[in-house]
């Protein structure tokens, strides 16, 4: 699904970012959970934005969400979707939606968790539209 | 003690690929102390954002200034109401008497369409294999505010149309050609929902205000411009729980009404910068004019077009039409504010009995994180 005109950039694997690629690596799509608040957060970080404790881990999601937005850029070679999915987790994340005609997308809908492939084929997380059999949202 | 605007200007180059970034600076400072009737030797402040170097140093050096104050807050296009809010502090509490604020820039003769550079920040290798840039995020508020309001491709529309009926009489606009609904709902979808006409030109160029105490503004011949009142605020994901509709302006706009001590309904006329029209949308609503998803209605059928609407806006043509020097609006719309408030804005445009004008700034990424100023003035 990687399109040479328009790749997927690599992903750099900083000190910041480094966890959460090792968990695509292993097709894992990781969010940041605080042991004091309870409350899930994106993109994972040292303190809880919600309450400032340090106390945060990673954590797997579970795959679903719903498509809180989406667009669609024209302007490049291939266009693809940029969208915000929203987790059964509860925070919003950056994404890509794949594997579908842009047209038959609609906000609100429910989508699942897929993997793409940036250049040096590192996992990269995104979301397709969930067939009705996966539409498992217990939220 | 109070802060008056008395100088203004805008350059009217709009590709400038001989002229140096740092000579812009430099003429347009020279611009607005020439309008003030004030010299270099006068200013003891300075302010400035993406400049040439390190900060404020290098164009101090090159204008040859002596500033008590220096402040390069970077917010990017809001950072000049962001400017005027601090000097206006700065000058309240007599740190300094008359401050310089310049910005200057030449995407169009780098061939840079839109900041698509990201920055290093610590969220950008969770987001930057995804490929946003400005066009596709500002593009994802639209869609989320017509699947939660109905708004439509035709009311955005309505925020370029105005635009355009002001820039066809402004000799220095980049377009100037007045367009219709139709023209801009038929243009090329760029990033849906929005069109090719939905987005900003990309110029050259620069503006510069200079920012005095009422001593020294009683001192000059220039109609008094009273700022009164000045918001900032950064809007984020909040750890992924933001709604993206809504902007910092909320917060921006509610400390300078605040401050100001007027309210929406007192404001005669607002210079909101428009790097797309959902950016105007968005802020009117959260500045107060409409309500929140009400912005899609407020702005149609020509109610932002001077003279025939009663929310007047970008009566220069603003982003959309006349000029969005270094991809940053904010100091345009200032300095179209206050044109309004001298009465010198062009005839067609200028609004009758202009005494109280908001200026508002969005700067960064709109659907992820940003940076909203707003700026009130009055004349005084």
């Amino acid at each position: 699904m990687t399109e040479q005109a328009n790749p997927v950039p690599n992903p750099m694997r900083t000190e910041d970012s480094a966890a959460f690629w090792c968990a695509a690596d292993r097709e894992a799509l990781a969010y940041g959970h605080c042991a004091a608040c309870d409350r899930a957060f994106f993109y994972p970080r040292s303190i809880c934005p919600l309450c400032g404790a340090p106390d945060t881990e990673l954590r797997d999601a579970g795959g679903g969400g719903t498509l809180y937005s989406f667009s669609t850029l024209r302007t490049v070679a291939d266009p693809f979707v940029l969208a915000y999915v929203t987790l059964d987790e509860g925070p919003t994340v950056l994404t890509n939606i794949v594997d579908d005609d842009p047209a038959s997308l609609r906000i609100g809908e429910r989508v699942r968790l897929t993997f793409g492939r940036a250049e040096d084929g590192s996992r990269v997380p995104m979301f397709r539209m969930a067939k009705p059999s996966e539409d498992d949202h217990a939220a | 003690m109070s802060t008056f605007v008395v100088g203004a200007f805008e350059h009217p180059v709009r590709h400038a690929p001989d002229i140096s970034t740092s000579q812009l600076h430099a003429e347009v400072a020279a611009g607005a102390l020439r309008d003030a009737g004030l010299s270099f030797a006068d200013v003891d402040a300075y302010y400035t954002a993406g400049a040439p170097g390190l900060g404020p140093i290098n164009m101090v050096e090159y204008m040859g200034l002596t500033p008590r104050i220096v402040d390069s807050t970077e917010t990017g296009g809001s950072a000049y109401m962001l400017h005027v809010g601090h000097a206006m502090r700065a000058i309240a509490t007599g740190q300094c008497r008359v401050a310089l604020i310049t910005l200057a820039g030449r995407p169009r003769s780098a061939g840079m369409r839109t900041v698509t550079d990201r920055f290093d920040g610590p969220e950008e290798d969770f987001e930057r294999p995804y490929r946003a840039q400005v066009l596709n995020l500002y593009a994802m508020v639209a869609a989320r505010h017509m699947y939660e309001h109905g708004t439509t491709s035709e009311q955005l529309a309505w925020i370029k149309v105005a635009a355009s009926h002001h820039a066809q009489h402004n000799p220095n606009a980049f377009l100037k050609k007045v367009v219709t609904v139709e023209d801009v709902v038929s243009s090329p979808l760029v990033s849906d929902p929005l069109h090719r006409l939905d987005c900003c030109v990309v110029t050259d160029g620069g503006g510069a205000l200079v920012l005095a105490c009422e001593e020294v503004a009683r001192s000059l011949s220039r109609p008094l411009v009273r700022v009164m009142g000045a918001g900032e605020a950064v809007g984020y994901s909040r750890g992924g729980y933001a709604d993206i509709t809504t902007t910092g302006a909320l917060r921006s706009g509610a400390a300078a009404f605040a401050e100001a001590g007027v309210t929406p309904a007192d404001i005669k006329m607002a210079c909101i910068y428009d790097s797309f029209t959902i950016s105007v949308l968005v802020a009117l609503e959260d500045l107060g004019f409409c309500e929140k998803g009400g912005g899609g209605r407020f702005v149609a059928d020509g109610n932002l077009i001077s003279g025939v609407g009663r929310m007047p806006f970008n009566t220069d043509g603003g982003g959309l039409c006349n000029n969005h020097p270094y991809n940053r609006g904010g100091m345009t719309k200032l300095i179209e504010a206050v044109r309004q408030l001298r009465g010198e804005a062009h005839p067609a445009v200028q609004v009758p009995n202009c005494d109280l004008a908001l200026a508002h700034g969005t700067g960064g990424w709109l659907g992820a994180r940003h940076v909203s100023g707003t700026v009130i003035m009055g004349a005084a």
